[in-house]
């Protein structure tokens, strides 16, 4: 019996956040603390002749300067944690990303100067004073642009501005046969485009130096800070990793952006050395627009052919991907490994060929944004498959029911292997569309939109995804060029009065570990939620960790808890024995104590646990103490999968498009608190469908950023959105030991799709037969489609 | 320049020194360790920094310290009295309205004003009232139902 999993249970954390105590990095203040300005490139592409730092100097307040002059040659700067090969088998060009650029900048908001002062405002103020030189080039920004003969170069190695190219599937001559000999094939150009994580907590870093343990301390923003350590000390700036201890406290949201290592980390630990004071650095909004790795950025050309009884034949994607002007932490894993391999999506396709190019261009790096490279995948199979329903005239479900890979839940049934390079763990791909059609109510949605007059055009359009997560095996994602390991560990240390502290190496930024972590523990244990703490986010407390991304919290580091629970329970029933003078093998544990089958003898698990630590009457041989730690390497990912469906309403004298229901049935496998599952999923919307309508980076022909502000990024508000109608279905992961596949980035994988085809769906309607409408999609581009 | 200020903070008086450019939002955060009131954007968009001057929602990144003088201002951490939440951050938590809970002293603090104004708002004109108060992670789903919830128990204590 379970007392707390599967139930809606209030969040722990919350109480912090609500009173206004929740710690984050900025929130943080120290004796003597000193503000890093950065000085920041304007122009996208420049050489630096010199930089005057003199009046800066001397400005109220300084304390010092650094430009990337005064950083030691052997500090190269932040490394790639992914290495993907080139088609010919070359490593891909991987330029290194100065901490402070010496003589080029390569796109706006590169760093050129680190002030440091004792307010944050005298800081600001110096850096005005600083007089850089710039020579300035031209730029480019588009990827596809990027690699035609003749465009500017971004770094004098990578010839055509190619970081590097891939491809995966089947041969593509037996894909380009396939299509040949295809009743029907459904072409697409689009872009899927650049997109600004914005998590609300901006970006921010405290480097301390603490002169009398000679040791560092790194506070910063992170999803990740094991991770951020380890890149730090090995690549970045050559310290003993154990004298250096990396911190993330609270995080303001983070939507991939807070995953990598930044520049700003290395350098405030760097400067703390040199000026021995703690030094703070927060950035603002507008930097963190230019800063902040970006996502997606992808330029497609995709075909998909079917026979004459709609069964897909065969699948080309070629896609330009951006990488911006350096290679951040994860960003050639995103376009190859997390969206290459998700082209099956849950259809039954026999040949599948996705081939890659990626470039480097005048702008900010991109990485993983919710969802990295899944978005991405889904986004070009549900527009495809949409688009060919219209074009077939076929109902776009039944175009879907038919190509679905039938039912297999990994136990009875193999796991189904795909044409790209996956085996999917269990899914049942049918059940969730059926079940967002009955919410829907198709067939009155269809007849109301039959009869529709006057001046407005409803639409609907459907997206069913599968996707992967509980990111990974270290073998495989080693295989693929991962730089890191990918699992994750767990300690669980039960105290001498039974209470339970657990350190795990996942770490939260809103997704709610404190408590959902604390019901699983509760409920293995048999002991009251209260009695439980989870600790992260801390590399001095926590062993190790690989952070939180890639919806792998419980997936990965719920199963290491998992594993420490089992091997407490297994000493603590040799304690239990002893003291019930029985074999462990007569015992039975629930409820939170040992009993003696068939008697009403039995010992609880405080008694135990103070017998661990005041081992008096105690098994022979057997430590004392009761802590375990645990690592946890998945056998596969899992595969969430779900149906997401919009109806939109255009006003056809304006194209403005209102959303009128959203509804997504999603299979996250099982759920330990529907809460905070429902929660990740609403978030996950409201980012795909502010994808679709409103959001996206747009940077001019010179290389600026010409909406990076509040005032001009279309920011998803609350009256964007409809009341979502969420539902799911369960089908267990069939290897961890929980069940679950994770949840965090479904909502923003489903929901995009479905909104750009509910829109061509009542154009079409309207009698405006438009293949596509550039995200986002204003009310202007609406429009101009209905003028055709 | 240095202007002397004496403000009324979550019922505490306050006195002292600013320089005329400093931002309350600053004020709060840096003088007084009020960390509550967050910082989300430099052009007045997100409403993560809003409070109350006077009983009334103000964005407090938009109005320098030395306006405040003289003022009564309560922020997130003057929400709870003697100890007892308010209704709306009891609901925020039953109705999981919040998840890093960044925005959240914001949020709050605009929807106890706007429930003064409108006791018994529809969710359209709730939606309508956050559209100064940006979130990345709830969708607003949560938040809305928050705000409902809040409503009921504010007309349900009169
Ligand atoms: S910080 Fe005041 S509105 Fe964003
Ligand atoms: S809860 Fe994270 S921004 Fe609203």
């Amino acid at each position: 019996m379970t007392k707390y999993i599967g139930k809606s249970v209030k969040r722990v954390e919350d109480k912090r956040f609500i009173t206004g105590q929740g710690k984050y990095t900025d929130d943080i203040k120290m004796p003597g603390m000193v503000y890093a300005y950065i000085l920041r490139s304007p122009y996208a592409h420049a050489t630096v002749n010199s930089i005057n730092i003199d009046a800066a100097k001397s400005a109220e307040g300084v304390v010092a300067i650094y430009t990337g002059a005064d950083i030691p040659e052997a500090i190269a700067g932040v490394p790639c944690g992914w290495q993907v090969n080139f088609k010919n088998g070359d490593i891909m060009k991987e330029p290194p990303h100065p901490l402070l650029v010496r003589k080029k900048v390569r796109h706006v908001g590169d760093g050129v100067a680190i002030i440091i002062a004792d307010t944050r405002a005298n800081a600001k103020d110096a850096s005005e004073l600083v007089d850089v030189d710039y020579d300035l080039h031209d730029a480019v920004t588009d990827p596809k642009a990027a690699a035609q003969p003749g465009a500017p170069l971004v770094h004098a190695d990578a010839p055509n501005n190619i970081a590097f190219d891939w491809q995966l599937g089947n041969p593509k001559e037996e894909v380009a046969a396939a299509l040949a000999s295809a009743a029907h094939v459904t072409e697409l150009d689009f872009v899927n485009q650049r997109m600004i994580p914005n998590a609300m907590e901006p970006r921010s870093a405290i480097g301390h130096y603490d002169t009398a343990y000679d040791k560092y301390t790194l506070y910063t923003s992170t999803q990740n800070p094991h991770l951020t350590r380890l890149l730090m000390c090995a690549f970045v700036l050559g310290l003993p990793e154990h004298k250096v201890r990396v911190v993330g406290p609270d995080v303001g949201g983070g939507f991939g952006s807070k995953i990598f290592h930044y520049i700003e980390e290395a350098l405030v630990v760097w400067c703390s050395k040199q000026i021995e004071l703690p030094i703070k650095w927060t950035c603002d909004r507008s930097e963190a627009f230019l800063t902040d790795a970006h996502g997606r950025d992808h330029v497609t050309n995709a075909k998909m052919g079917f026979d004459a009884d709609g069964k897909i034949v065969a699948l080309q994607a070629n896609t330009f991907a951006n990488m911006g002007a350096y290679l951040s932490t994860f960003a050639p894993a995103v376009p190859t490994y997390l969206h290459g391999t998700l082209l099956q999506g849950l259809y039954t396709t026999p040949k599948i060929n996705v081939d890659v190019t990626a470039t480097f261009t005048h702008t900010n790096a991109v990485d993983a944004y919710r969802g990295a490279g899944r978005p991405e995948a889904t986004f070009l199979l549900e527009r495809l498959i949409d688009l060919a329903a219209l074009e077939m005239e076929m109902d776009p479900t039944e175009l879907r029911f038919k190509n679905f890979i039938p039912a297999f839940d990994g136990v009875e049934q193999e796991g189904y292997v795909t044409q790209v390079a996956l085996q999917y763990d269990s899914g049942n791909y049918a059940p969730v569309l059926t079940r967002a059609l009955e919410m829907v109510g198709y067939e009155a949605f269809r007849e109301e939109q039959k009869n529709q007059k006057g001046d407005k055009l409803l639409g609907i359009g459907f997206s069913t995804y599968v996707e992967a997560c509980g990111i990974a095996p270290s073998a495989v994602v080693g295989a693929l060029g991962a730089r890191a390991g990918l699992f994750e560990s767990a300690q669980v240390r039960v105290q001498p009065t039974g209470k339970v502290s657990v350190y795990t190496g996942s770490h939260s930024h809103g997704q709610g570990h404190e408590t959902t972590f604390a019901q699983v523990v509760a409920d293995r244990m048999g002991i009251p939620l209260e009695d439980v703490e989870i600790i992260h986010g801390d590399s001095d407390s926590v062993a190790f960790g690989m952070g939180t991304y890639g919806s792998r919290s419980l997936a990965v580091g719920g199963s290491a808890i998992v594993k420490s629970i089992d091997k407490v329970l297994e000493k603590g029933a040799k304690i239990a024995a002893h003291l019930l003078e029985a074999s462990t093998d007569d015992l039975d544990y629930a409820e939170g104590k040992w009993t003696v089958k068939g008697t009403d003898k039995s010992v609880g698990f405080g008694d135990v646990s103070l017998t661990a630590y005041v081992p008096h009457n105690y098994p022979e041989g057997l430590e004392p103490g009761l802590d375990f730690s645990s690592f946890y390497d998945p056998a596969n990912f899992t595969y969430p999968f779900g149906a997401h469906v919009a109806i939109v309403e255009i006003d056809k004298e304006t194209g403005f498009t209102k959303l009128k229901r959203f509804i997504a049935v999603d299979d996250v496998g099982n759920v330990i608190n529907p809460m905070i599952v429902d929660g990740q999923i609403h978030g996950g919307l409201a980012q795909g469908i502010g994808q679709a309508m409103l959001e996206g980076a747009i940077y001019d022909e010179t290389g600026q950023l010409i909406n990076g502000s509040y005032m001009d990024y279309c920011m998803p508000r609350a009256d964007d959105f409809p009341s979502f109608e969420v539902d799911r279905t369960v089908t267990p992961c069939p290897h961890n030991p929980l069940g679950v596949k994770g949840a965090g980035e479904a909502g923003c994988i489903g929901s995009t799709p479905a909104v750009v085809n509910a829109v061509i769906d009542a154009l079409w309607k309207g009698g405006h037969k438009v293949k596509d409408v550039k995200m986002p999609m204003t009310p202007e581009r609406v429009w101009t489609a209905m003028q055709g | 320049m240095a202007n002397k200020i004496s403000v009324t903070v979550n019922g505490k008086q306050y006195t002292g020194e600013v320089e005329s450019r400093t931002l309350l939002s600053d004020y709060l955060r840096e003088d007084l360790s009020l960390t509550g009131t967050h910082i989300g954007c430099d052009t007045s968009s997100c409403g993560a920094c809003t409070i109350h001057i006077d009983g009334k929602a103000v964005k407090s990144c938009t109005m320098l310290a030395v306006q405040a003088d003289g003022c009564e201002v309560t922020t997130v951490e003057g929400l709870a009295t003697n100890g007892n939440l308010h209704p709306m951050q009891e609901s925020f938590k039953e109705e999981h309205g919040l998840q890093c809970g960044f925005c959240t002293p914001g949020m709050m603090m605009t929807a106890t004003d706007f429930l003064k104004t409108n006791p018994n708002p529809s969710e359209q004109e709730i939606r309508e009232a956050l559209e100064g108060n940006f979130c990345r992670c709830t969708g607003y789903h949560n938040i809305v139902r928050s705000i409902q919830l809040a409503a009921k128990k504010m007309s349900e204590a009169v």
